[in-house]
C-alpha cells in the first residue's frame, strides 16, 4: 500500500506524520511512501531525507491525495482536504470525534475509513501508539521550558559568591502523563516540585518522579483510576472545596503552577481561580495545557501569554508538541508506524481493517460508509483494578513472630541435641569399644564439617566440589594398603581403585587450584 | 614407617584438610587452602606408601602414575563451562571405588571376631550400596550435564515403588551376605564368597540410575551437591571398615559439605530436599494468573544506547551463558562500561546455572573481578536504583511470579527482582518458557524488552556499538 503525508494546513502547525525514520520503517511492513514537498519543512526534514529514506516527493497535496491509499495526518483533515478524499482511502489522524460530528460525516459522505489517533484505548498493548501520551509527555516537558523563559530566576538552589537563590517551587496540578513529564523536566531543572492529583493512586509515581504528593486532608472513598480507564473522574463538590482551600494556601509560596487536569469528554474543571493568581507573588509563572479546553485558570487566554495587574504571566498556548516539532514529529510518526504496523499483520503491505480487534475497533471511528463512533467499551480493562493490601505488620508483631521462630528454632535444636544424645548412647550400649571410638571420630568430624562449610562463601561452592572430590579420593590409602596385602582379584580391583582415586586427586586439585587462579579482584 | 608415625601423618592430613575447607571462606585465602588440602593428601599418600601393609610396588606404581597422569591431563584440558560434567564424573570415581574397596575387604578380610565381624560386614554393605548409588547416578548426571542423556525428567510409571522396591531387595541381600559370610571364633573366614555384594552393587546401581535419571535440567545443582555428599558417606564407610579414622573423618567432612550445599541449594529454590530427590516438579496447585500485556522485542541499537544513558547497570547471567559460551563478551562489555565510568555489578541466584557457584567460576574465568560479583540477597535491594538490568540466559530466577502468584509452581522461590529496575533487557534465544515450563510475566512488563538471539551473538553485536 501506498502511505502519504501531507503538509498540515493548520495556522501555526509545524509537526508532520511521517520521517524519514517512519519511512524506511513502514518499508519494512512492506508498504511505500509518498510525501508532500516540503512537508517536513517546519520540523527540519528535508524533502532530499525523505527521497534518501525511500518516499517519493509529491508537488502538492492533491497529489499525494490522488496516489496514496492511507493518509497521515496531525491535525484532522479540514477545508478542501476533505474534497480530495477517495472513497476506500484511510485517513488517520487526530479526530477530535466527539466534538466534530459534522466532520464524521463528511467523511462518511466520501467513503474514507477514519483512524483516529486520539481515541486508540488505554491498554497496555496500544501504547506504542497512543499519540496522545507522547504528545502530553511533550507538552509537559515543554510548560516548564516555557515557564522557565518567562520566570525571572533559577529554578535551582545556589549558593554563590554573589549571594544565595533559593530554589524555585512549582505545583503540577494533574498528574497524568504531561504532568508526570512536567515534574520530571522541573525537578531535573532542580526545582522543588510539589504535585496534586485527584488519584490518590498516582501519589507512587508522583514521588518516584521526585516530587513532593500534596496531600488532602479529607475522608471519601476514591473511586478507582482503574474503572476510567486511567483518567480522572469529576469529583465531589466537598472534595473540591477541600483542594481549592489547599491551593489557596499554598498560591503565596509558589513560583510555578502547571496545570494539566482534564476530564475526559468535559471542559476543564477551574482548579486554579483568581483568588490564587492574586495571591501569588509577582513574577510568577501559570502555564496551563488545559487552555484548549477552557483552561484550569480562571484568567487563561487561549493561544495567549498574558500578564496580570500583580505581574503573574499566565501562559495559554495550545501547539506547545508542535513548539517541538522535530520532536513530537519524530514520536508521532513512530505512533503512526505503529498503528500501520497493527493494520498489517503479515507485514506484506496488505492492509487488514481487522474491527475484532480491541485497538483497531477503539481507533475507528468511520468503516464501510458507517460512522463507528463510539466504540464498545474494549474488552480488555485498561488498568488491573488495585489489589487490597495486606494490613502492614506493626512492629510488636513483627517482634512476636521473630522471638517465636527463635524460641521455635530453639526448641527444634535442643530436640535434635536430645534426640542424637540418646541415638549415641543407644548406639553405645550395644557397639565394642572398637567401633564407639571410629564413631565419635565420625560424629565430631561431622560437626566440624558442618561448622566449616557454613562460612564457605557462595562464589566458591564450584571450587569447594572440586576439592572435596578430591579429598574423599583419600580413600585411595584404602586400596594402597589392599594391593599390598591382598591376591588375585583383590589386587586387581585395588589397583583400579588406585588408578580411579589418583585420577580424581590430581585432577581435583589442579582443576581446583585452576580456577581459584582465576578469582581477580579489580 | 611404623604405625605410629603413619597416625600422626594422618592426624596431620586430618587437620590439613579442614583448613583446606576453611580456606575458602573467602577468595584470598582459598588459594592457600587448596595447598594445604595437596600437602595433606601428599602426606597420607606417601605415609601410606611406606606402610608395612603396602606392597606390590610393581602393581602401585603405575597405577599411581597413570591415575595422576589422567587427570592432570583432565584439569589441563578441562573448559570451565564443561565443570559440572567433571565434578559429576570425578564423584562417580569415588563411587566406584568405594565400591571395589568394599568388596575387596570381603575377599581379602582382616582379623576380627564375633560382632565385630558383624558390624564390619554392614559397614561394608553401606559402602558397596553407597558407592553404586553414586557411581551410576553421577554417570547418569554426567550423561545429563554434558548434552549426552536428554536432561529432561525421565518419569517411569510407579517410581516411587521401584526405588523402596530396590532399597529392600538390597537390604535382604545384605542380610543374606551376613548370615552366610562369618568368621569362627579363631577368626578363619567360612565364606568368602562375594556374589551377594556384587549383587547389591547392581541394585544400588540401578537405583543411582534410576533417581538421577528422573531429576531434570535446572535441578541439577541439588544432584550434583548431593552426589557429592553421597561420595562422603561412601568414603566413610570404607573408613569404618578399614578402622581409619583418616577415611573416617574426610568423608564426614566432604558428606556434610555436600549435605548443606544441597539444602542451600533446595533453600534457593524454595523446594522440599526429598521433592527434588525424589524428582518431578509439583505440579501448580491452582490455576496461573493471567499475564496482560505483550512481549516487546528490541535490537542491539536500543540496548546499546540504554546501556550508554545508564549509570547504573547490573547483569544477571543464568545457564544460558553458560550454553552460549557467552562469558567472555559479556566481560568485555562490563570492562568498556565500567571503562566509562558505569557501575556494572552481577547479581548471582544460588542455582544460577547447573553447579552450585557455576557463574562465578565462568565469570572468574572471564576476568570478572569477583567483588562486582554479587549474592542475591547483596544485591537485591539495589534494584530500585538501577537503570539497567540485562538478564542473559535467566528465566526462573528472574520470574516475578514466585511473588506474585500464589498459584505457581515456583511460589515462595527466593528471586531476583529485577523488575524493580527502570529498564530491563532479557537476551533470550526465543519466547520459550524457562526448566520449570511456566510463563514468565517479567517478560511482558512494561520496561521488559526481548533481545532475542544466542547470548554471545547478541553480545557481539552489542559489543560493536559500545566504545
Amino acid at each position: 500500500m501506498k502511505i502519504g503525508a501531507i503538509k498540515e494546513t493548520w495556522p501555526g502547525e509545524a509537526r508532520v506524520a511521517m520521517t524519514p525514520q517512519s519511512v524506511a520503517a513502514l518499508a519494512k511492513l512492506g508498504h511505500s511512501c509518498v510525501i508532500e514537498a516540503g512537508a517536513g519543512a517546519a520540523a527540519r526534514f528535508n524533502d532530499a531525507d525523505y527521497t534518501a529514506a525511500g518516499a517519493e516527493v509529491l508537488p502538492d497535496a492533491a497529489a499525494v491525495y490522488a496516489a496514496a491509499d492511507v493518509i497521515s495526518k496531525v491535525r484532522a483533515p479540514e477545508g478542501a482536504e476533505i474534497g480530495h478524499i477517495k472513497a476506500g482511502q484511510t485517513i488517520i489522524s487526530f479526530i477530535w470525534p466527539a466534538q466534530n460530528a459534522d466532520l464524521l460525516n463528511s467523511l462518511k459522505d466520501q467513503g474514507a475509513t477514519v483512524v483516529a489517533m486520539d481515541m486508540v484505548p488505554r491498554i497496555s498493548r496500544a501504547q506504542k501508539m497512543d499519540a496522545l501520551s507522547s504528545m502530553a509527555n511533550i507538552g509537559g516537558y515543554r510548560a516548564v521550558v516555557e515557564a522557565s523563559n518567562n520566570f525571572g530566576r533559577f529554578f535551582t538552589g545556589q549558593i554563590t559568591a554573589a549571594g544565595k537563590v533559593p530554589p524555585a517551587k512549582v505545583l503540577v496540578v494533574g498528574a497524568g502523563v504531561a504532568g508526570l513529564a512536567a515534574i520530571g523536566a522541573a525537578t531535573s531543572m532542580g526545582a522543588i516540585t510539589y504535585a496534586f492529583d485527584v488519584r490518590p493512586e498516582v501519589a507512587e509515581q508522583i514521588e518516584s518522579m521526585g516530587a513532593e504528593f500534596v496531600f488532602l486532608d479529607f475522608d471519601e472513598k476514591q473511586t478507582d483510576g482503574a474503572e476510567t480507564g486511567g483518567y480522572a473522574a469529576p469529583s465531589s463538590p466537598e472534595f473540591r472545596e477541600k483542594q481549592l482551600e489547599k491551593f489557596l494556601a499554598l498560591a503565596p509560596d509558589i513560583d510555578i503552577v502547571i496545570t494539566t487536569a482534564l476530564i475526559p469528554g468535559r471542559d476543564a474543571p477551574i482548579l486554579w481561580t483568581k483568588d490564587m493568581v492574586a495571591a501569588m507573588k509577582p513574577g510568577s509563572v501559570i502555564v496551563d495545557l488545559a487552555a484548549e479546553r477552557g483552561g484550569n485558570c480562571e484568567l487563561t487566554v487561549e493561544n495567549e501569554k498574558i500578564e496580570t495587574d500583580n505581574g503573574v504571566t499566565i501562559i495559554g498556548y495550545t501547539d506547545l508538541p508542535s513548539r517541538m516539532a522535530t520532536q513530537s514529529s519524530t514520536l508521532y510518526a513512530n505512533n503512526i508506524r505503529h498503528m500501520m504496523d497493527d493494520l498489517t499483520p503479515e507485514n506484506d503491505g496488505v492492509i487488514v481493517h481487522n474491527m475484532e480487534d480491541d485497538v483497531i475497533r477503539g481507533a475507528t471511528v468511520v468503516h464501510a460508509n458507517e460512522i463507528t463512533f463510539p466504540p464498545p467499551p474494549p474488552k480488555t480493562k485498561a488498568i488491573a483494578a488495585a489489589k487490597p493490601k495486606a494490613p502492614e505488620k506493626t512492629a510488636e508483631e513483627k517482634m512476636a513472630e521473630a522471638a517465636a521462630a527463635a524460641r521455635k528454632n530453639g526448641q527444634m535444636q535442643m530436640g535434635t541435641l536430645i534426640g542424637g544424645s540418646v541415638l549415641l548412647l543407644l548406639i553405645g550400649a550395644v557397639a565394642p569399644a572398637s567401633f564407639m571410638s571410629h564413631f565419635i571420630v565420625f560424629v565430631l568430624a561431622c560437626f566440624i564439617g558442618y561448622q566449616v562449610i557454613w562460612s564457605v562463601t557462595a562464589a566458591l561452592h564450584t571450587p569447594l566440589m572440586a576439592v572435596t572430590n578430591a579429598i574423599s579420593s583419600i580413600i585411595i590409602i584404602g586400596a594402597m594398603l589392599q594391593i599390598g596385602s591382598g591376591e588375585g582379584w583383590a589386587v586387581v580391583l585395588a589397583a583400579i581403585a588406585v588408578l580411579i582415586a589418583g585420577i580424581n586427586i590430581v585432577g581435583g586439585f589442579m582443576v581446583t587450584r585452576r580456577m581459584l587462579a582465576m578469582f581477580q579482584k579489580s | 614407617m611404623n604405625t605410629g608415625l603413619i597416625s600422626a601423618a594422618y592426624v596431620v592430613a586430618a587437620i590439613l584438610f579442614i583448613l583446606s575447607l576453611a580456606g575458602l571462606s573467602n577468595q584470598e585465602s582459598s588459594k592457600k587452602g587448596v595447598i594445604y588440602g595437596m600437602v595433606g593428601m601428599a602426606l597420607a599418600v606417601v605415609a601410606t606408601f611406606f606402610a608395612e601393609a603396602t606392597g606390590n610396588y610393581f602393581v602401585l606404581i603405575p597405577a599411581l602414575l597413570i591415575g595422576g597422569a589422567i587427570g592432570s591431563y583432565i584439569a589441563i584440558k578441562v573448559e570451565m563451562t564443561g565443570m559440572p560434567q567433571l565434578v559429576a564424573a570425578m564423584h562417580s570415581l569415588v563411587g566406584l571405588a568405594a565400591v571395589f574397596i568394599g568388596v575387596n575387604t570381603i575377599i581379602d578380610p582382616p582379623l576380627k571376631v564375633g560382632i565385630e565381624f558383624g558390624i564390619m560386614e554392614v559397614e561394608v554393605f553401606l559402602g558397596v550400596f553407597i558407592g553404586a548409588v553414586t557411581f551410576t547416578g553421577s554417570v547418569v548426571a554426567y550423561g545429563k550435564l554434558a548434552g549426552q542423556i536428554d536432561g529432561k525428567a525421565l518419569i517411569l510409571p510407579m517410581r516411587h515403588a521401584l526405588n523402596i522396591a530396590l532399597v529392600v531387595l538390597s537390604i535382604l541381600i545384605g542380610y543374606s551376605f551376613a548370615a552366610s559370610n562369618g568368621v569362627d571364633s579363631a577368626g578363619v573366614m567360612q565364606d568368602a564368597s562375594t556374589w551377594q555384594l556384587w549383587l547389591v552393587a547392581i541394585l544400588a546401581g540401578v537405583l543411582g540410575w534410576h533417581l538421577v535419571m528422573a531429576i531434570g535440567g535446572a535441578d541439577m545443582p541439588v544432584v550434583v551437591s548431593m552426589l557429592n555428599s553421597y561420595s562422603g558417606w561412601a568414603a566413610a564407610a570404607i573408613g569404618f571398615t578399614l578402622g581409619n579414622d583418616l577415611l573416617i573423618v574426610t568423608g564426614a567432612l566432604v558428606g556434610s559439605s555436600g549435605a548443606i550445599l544441597s539444602y542451600i541449594m533446595c533453600k534457593a529454590m524454595n523446594r522440599n530436599f526429598v521433592s527434588v530427590i525424589l524428582g518431578g516438579f509439583g505440579g501448580p496447585s491452582g490455576p496461573a494468573m493471567e499475564i496482560e500485556g505483550e512481549m516487546i522485542g528490541t535490537d542491539a541499537d536500543h540496548v546499546a544506547a540504554a546501556l550508554d544513558e545508564a549509570d547504573s547497570v547490573v547483569i544477571v547471567p543464568g545457564y544460558g551463558l553458560a550454553v552460549a559460551q557467552a562469558q567472555s563478551s559479556v566481560s568485555e562489555l562490563t570492562k568498556r562500561l565500567r571503562a566509562q565510568g558505569k557501575t556494572v555489578r552481577f547479581a548471582i541466584h544460588p542455582v544460577a546455572g547447573r553447579l552450585p557457584g557455576h557463574m562465578n567460576v565462568l565469570l572468574a574465568e572471564a576476568k570478572v573481578p569477583y567483588d562486582i560479583v554479587l549474592e542475591m540477597d547483596e544485591i537485591n535491594e539495589d534494584f530500585p536504583n538501577t537503570d539497567v538490568v540485562m538478564i542473559i540466559g535467566a528465566n526462573d530466577i528472574v520470574n516475578p511470579a514466585a511473588q506474585e502468584d500464589p498459584n505457581s509452581p515456583i511460589a515462595g522461590m527466593p528471586v531476583l527482582e529485577v523488575w524493580k529496575a527502570k529498564q530491563v533487557f532479557i537476551s533470550k534465544r526465543g519466547q520459550g518458557t524457562g526448566y520449570s515450563g511456566i510463563e514468565n510475566p517479567l517478560f511482558f512488563k512494561e520496561n521488559s524488552r526481548m533481545f532475542y538471539g544466542d547470548a554471545k551473538a547478541s553480545l557481539d553485536a552489542l559489543l560493536t556499538r559500545v566504545s
